[in-house]
Formats: C-alpha cells, sequence, structure tokens
C-alpha cells in the first residue's frame, strides 16, 4: 500500500469541500475555485519556465531603486514598466497625484520633477530615479498643515477662488499652475506670448494663463475660477 | 505592456551598443513610446535610456548656424535666446504642440521619431493597420479618416493604391523642414548627417519604414543653417480646439524680404502628409516677387498639386489653400515685434 502524498491529500480534502459548496447550493463559489486552482496552474508552468511558454521568452523586470519624493528618499522594488504615478499612489502612499487618463491628455498626474512640471504617467519610475520629485503633498509651508497660511500660496488661492468642482484634477492644475508662475516669471514664452509679440517679459494675462494651463483638462468646467486662482498668484494679489 | 529590460546609458557608444540589439528601443522623453507601450502597439524588449547622454547643448556652428542637442527638451529649445529670435518658426511650431508638461519632457531627437496618431494605427483592436502589421491593409481609406493624408500617400508606381493614409504629428518637423535643417546621427561604423527632406520617408508599399534611419543608429543633434527668416515668419496651426491638440493642417512659412520683394522663401506644410510637406517650385516662384495674395495663390496651388481627399477630410485641401495664403501673408507683415529684442 503506498502512502499518499500531499498533493491528494490536499485534493481529496478539496474534493470533499467542493461536494459540500455544491449540496449548498453554493455554484459561484465553487466556478471562482476551479478557475483559481486552473490559473495557479498556469501561472506555476510560467514561473518554471516551461519552454514555449510566455515566461520563457520575458525578460526578468523586477529591481530595485530609490525614489527622492517630497525631500524623503524611499527603496522600493519595483516591476520596471511602473510609472512613476503608479508608484508614487500604489508604492509610496501619496495618492494625491491623481490618475486621468494614463496618456498624458489630461494632466491630472501633473508633478514637478526637478522643478519642472511633467506628467507622470508617461514618466517611467526608473527614468525619475535621481531626481527630485514634488508632488502635492509636498507643496505646502508645513508637514502638516492646519491652517490656510500653511498652504503653498497656490494651493490658499485654490480654495480662496473655489477653483475646483468635484476636485479630481485639482492636484494636477495646482502642481501645474505652480510651475506655470515659475516659468512666467523666469519669461519663459508660450504661443500666446509669440502671437500678442510680448516676448520681454510675458504677463500674465487670462489669455496667457488659459493657454499655459492648457494641459490640465477639468471636466467639472471649473476654468473661470482656476484662471482666478493662477491669476491672484501670478500678480501676486489675494483674494 | 510586456516586460522588458531597462538600463541607463552613459555614454553615446554604450547606448549604440545597447539599441542595436534586436528589440531595444531608446527611452528619451517617453511621451510617445511609453504612451504606445502602453497600447500595445510597442513593446520593445529592452529599454535604453538615453536621457543621462551629454546632448543637451545647444550651440553655435562655424558657419552661423546652431547646433540643438538631441536631448534638448522642446520647452527649452522654443525659449532658447538664438531660437528666439533667429528662428523664431521654430519657437512658434514647437510651442504650438503638446502641453507645457509634455513639452518639457519631449526632445528635439524624439520629437522627430514621433509615430502617427492615426486611431487605427493606436487602437490595437483593429486588425487592418499596414504599418502595424504589415500587409494587413488600412482600415483608414474606408473608415474614418477626417485626421488623414491628401498628399503623398499614393504609390505612383503601383497600381495596388494607397498603402497608409495616416499623417506625421510633429509641429516641430514642420519648422525644421522649412529652416532646411539637418539631422546628425552616429552608429557603429560612425557619424553622418542626413538633410531633412531625406530623413522621413512616404508611406509607398513600406509604410512601416518611416525614417531613413539605421536600426544601429542614435540621433544625436539638429543642425540649422544661418538664419534667414528671423523677421518674417508664421507658424500657422488649424486645429479643432485652440490648445493641446494635434494638427489638422498646419503651414510654417519663412520669408527673406529684399525690400518690398521676396529674396528667398521657405514653406512646409504639417497634417496632409506622412512627412512635412515641401515642394521646391512652391518657394522658386515666389522669389523677385512682391509680396502679395496672387503670387502666394500660386504657392499653394503648387504645394497642392495631386492633393486626394478622402470621405471626412476633403475639407483640408481648400483649408490649406487658405492656411498658404494666409501664413506667407502674416509672415510678410512680420514677426510680431517682440521677438526682435
Amino acid at each position: 500500500m503506498s502512502v499518499p502524498t500531499v498533493d491528494e491529500l490536499e485534493g481529496a480534502e478539496i474534493a470533499r469541500e467542493e461536494k459540500e459548496l455544491e449540496k449548498n447550493g453554493l455554484h459561484f463559489e465553487l466556478s471562482r475555485r476551479r478557475f483559481m486552482q486552473a490559473s495557479t496552474a498556469v501561472s506555476a508552468g510560467l514561473a518554471a519556465g516551461i519552454p514555449g511558454s510566455l515566461a520563457a521568452q520575458t525578460p526578468e523586470s523586477t529591481r530595485a531603486i530609490t525614489l527622492k519624493v517630497n525631500g524623503q528618499s524611499k527603496a522600493l522594488t519595483l516591476d520596471t514598466r511602473t510609472s512613476l504615478l503608479d508608484a508614487l499612489r500604489e508604492y509610496m502612499d501619496l495618492t494625491g497625484t491623481k490618475k486621468g487618463c494614463d496618456h498624458g491628455q489630461c494632466g491630472a498626474c501633473t508633478v514637478l520633477v526637478d522643478g519642472r512640471r511633467v506628467n507622470s504617467c508617461l514618466t517611467l519610475a526608473f527614468a525619475a530615479e535621481g531626481s527630485d520629485i514634488t508632488t502635492i503633498e509636498g507643496l505646502a509651508k508645513t508637514t502638516d498643515p492646519k491652517e490656510i497660511g500653511d498652504l503653498h500660496p497656490m494651493q490658499a488661492a485654490f480654495l480662496e477662488h473655489d477653483g475646483y468642482q468635484c476636485g479630481y484634477c485639482t492636484p494636477g492644475q495646482i502642481c501645474s499652475a505652480v510651475a506655470a508662475v515659475e516659468e512666467q516669471k523666469r519669461g519663459e514664452l508660450s504661443i500666446v506670448s509669440l502671437h500678442t509679440g510680448k516676448t520681454e517679459h510675458p504677463e500674465m494675462s487670462d489669455d496667457e494663463i488659459r493657454e499655459r494651463m492648457s494641459g490640465n483638462i477639468c471636466r467639472c468646467g471649473a476654468y473661470p475660477n482656476i484662471v482666478a486662482a493662477v491669476r491672484s498668484v501670478a500678480r501676486g494679489v489675494s483674494a | 505592456m510586456n516586460t522588458f529590460n531597462y538600463e541607463r546609458a552613459n555614454a553615446p557608444e554604450g547606448a549604440i551598443h545597447s539599441g542595436a540589439v534586436h528589440g531595444a528601443k531608446f527611452l528619451a522623453g517617453g511621451t510617445n513610446l511609453v504612451d504606445l507601450m502602453k497600447y500595445g502597439v510597442e513593446a520593445p524588449t529592452t529599454l535604453v535610456d538615453i536621457n543621462h547622454l551629454d546632448l543637451s547643448q545647444i550651440t553655435s556652428t562655424p558657419d552661423g548656424g546652431v547646433r540643438i542637442g538631441a536631448l534638448v527638451r522642446n520647452s527649452d529649445l522654443a525659449n532658447h535666446s538664438t531660437i528666439k529670435t533667429q528662428y523664431p518658426l521654430l519657437s512658434q511650431a514647437l510651442l504650438s504642440g503638446a502641453s507645457p508638461q509634455l513639452r518639457n519632457m519631449a526632445t528635439t531627437g524624439g520629437n522627430l521619431l514621433q509615430r502617427t496618431r492615426c486611431y487605427y494605427f493606436t487602437d490595437v483592436s483593429f486588425p487592418a493597420c499596414n504599418k502595424r502589421m504589415p500587409g494587413s491593409g488600412c482600415a483608414a481609406i474606408k473608415g474614418y479618416n477626417r485626421i488623414h493624408a491628401i498628399l503623398g500617400q499614393t504609390d505612383h508606381g503601383s497600381t495596388s493604391g494607397e498603402s497608409c493614409i495616416a499623417t506625421h504629428p510633429s509641429d516641430m518637423c514642420v519648422a525644421m523642414a522649412a529652416l532646411d535643417a539637418r539631422i546628425e546621427v552616429q552608429g557603429a561604423k560612425g557619424k553622418r548627417t542626413i538633410p531633412f527632406a531625406e530623413f522621413h520617408k512616404l508611406p509607398g508599399t513600406t509604410p512601416w519604414v518611416e525614417t531613413t534611419l539605421r536600426p544601429d543608429e542614435l540621433i544625436v543633434a539638429v543642425t540649422l543653417p544661418p538664419a534667414k527668416f528671423a523677421k518674417n515668419a508664421y507658424y500657422l496651426k488649424a486645429r479643432d480646439r485652440n490648445s493641446y491638440a494635434f494638427a489638422l493642417i498646419s503651414v510654417a512659412a519663412g520669408l527673406e524680404m529684399d525690400g518690398s520683394n521676396i529674396r528667398s522663401a521657405g514653406i512646409a506644410l504639417g497634417g496632409v502628409a506622412l512627412k512635412p510637406w515641401r515642394i521646391a517650385e512652391a518657394e522658386r516662384v515666389l522669389i523677385g516677387k512682391p509680396a502679395g495674395a496672387e503670387s502666394f495663390h500660386q504657392s499653394a496651388d503648387i504645394l497642392l498639386r495631386g492633393a486626394k481627399g478622402y470621405e471626412h477630410n476633403a475639407f483640408k485641401i481648400e483649408m490649406v489653400k487658405q492656411g498658404v495664403v494666409r501664413a506667407l501673408t502674416l509672415a510678410a507683415q512680420g514677426t510680431p515685434e517682440g521677438i526682435q529684442s
């Protein structure tokens, strides 16, 4: 008489449980379990590198990385496919940065990399290693802001001017606006500056603000108040 | 997205070596490549990150022109003092494209290699796309083709008709074509320079071959000859919304004036073909003539020779006709005053 293997014991156990489930009419749970068993077998095959399987052809893609965000360095192990956006949200608990389109078309994911505004959805985390990354969580004057005065002036201006409705695009709008004001102060041009001939020290007219903020879409249509918030900071006047 | 190896290159030679491996791609700004990887259109097995190569300088050349490193970001290029004062056509084109965030990421070299925004190319659920799957056909010819080509899409040597009616999406490239730019590339066997007009290819019967860049080559710089159009340049872009949208059509127009007469001209069209569209004769007919609607119309007609509209994009023919005249008229009036300071 042969001694049953562990697998056979487990198999007998599973069969008993399944009979129980069937008897109680729990067909959904039964099919879920069977699906999970089947896919476990498939992934085991992949991990084992069965000849001809996908696993045999795909490169090893998980690596160590250190990201410096809001002044703090954090060591992580990430898949090379991870976008900076996903690294922030899924691995660093920095969920202020939002995922809108995930294709560089909406600006909700805007963060500052070495002081420049970029779309974090199209930035690979590994390409951002070694850079100083600033997210919406790192803009305020204090780490634990309690009053409006503790906030970054642009954050305060969005509050004062009601520059949002649902608020989903707001962190991207604010990060973008912070950089837009800096760019204008440095004398950088937009197509509006070129078309109006105001290329020496372009002023933040409303047309300039709209053009310079055009990389951030707001589906609620809070644009008039967003422009008002940016205007108040750019022109150094409070509400 | 498929998995891939990621490596950082520290020197062009190392990058070229790594990039020559089958399935490898260079990563610069990533604004187009990473996007297409998410859609499953691009599936590199290795990404060679070239962002740390020393290719971010803008320098003067001995002949009085300018050399732009391949990694100069679009926003930095547009705002560089030499570019905005001597080559305002290029600044205008750059600042007409994408968004501030994307321009901060996108590079000069990467912009040259932008892939088409044809929806049938980008969406892998459409089975027919000769660019993605050679021989599978073109879904756009009988599909929704509002953003598609009206020029250069037919292969005159064959009877098999069009293989692809996609357009090249770049604004920067349209200005560079009109400015007679040259592209410096480096490969395992050394460096060579490609005139702008010879860099991008029309679809012909092989629409999946988009440039004359060889697999082992890396773009290292773009050079511009001495500026001729500093005072009279206009980039006109027609699109569905006023910012952050690709061109339906665009016109890069540069004029070199001799009093009230035209000494030389550079005109290129965007949004109409798989490469910036430039016809030498359309510029020649302006030489020695006064700036005026009559000769500008003549230029437009020459540029549009052989134009063919499809179900949804025939409007582009009239739009180009008016756009060329308008861009040349505005160029003749002078680049806005402030730019000269």
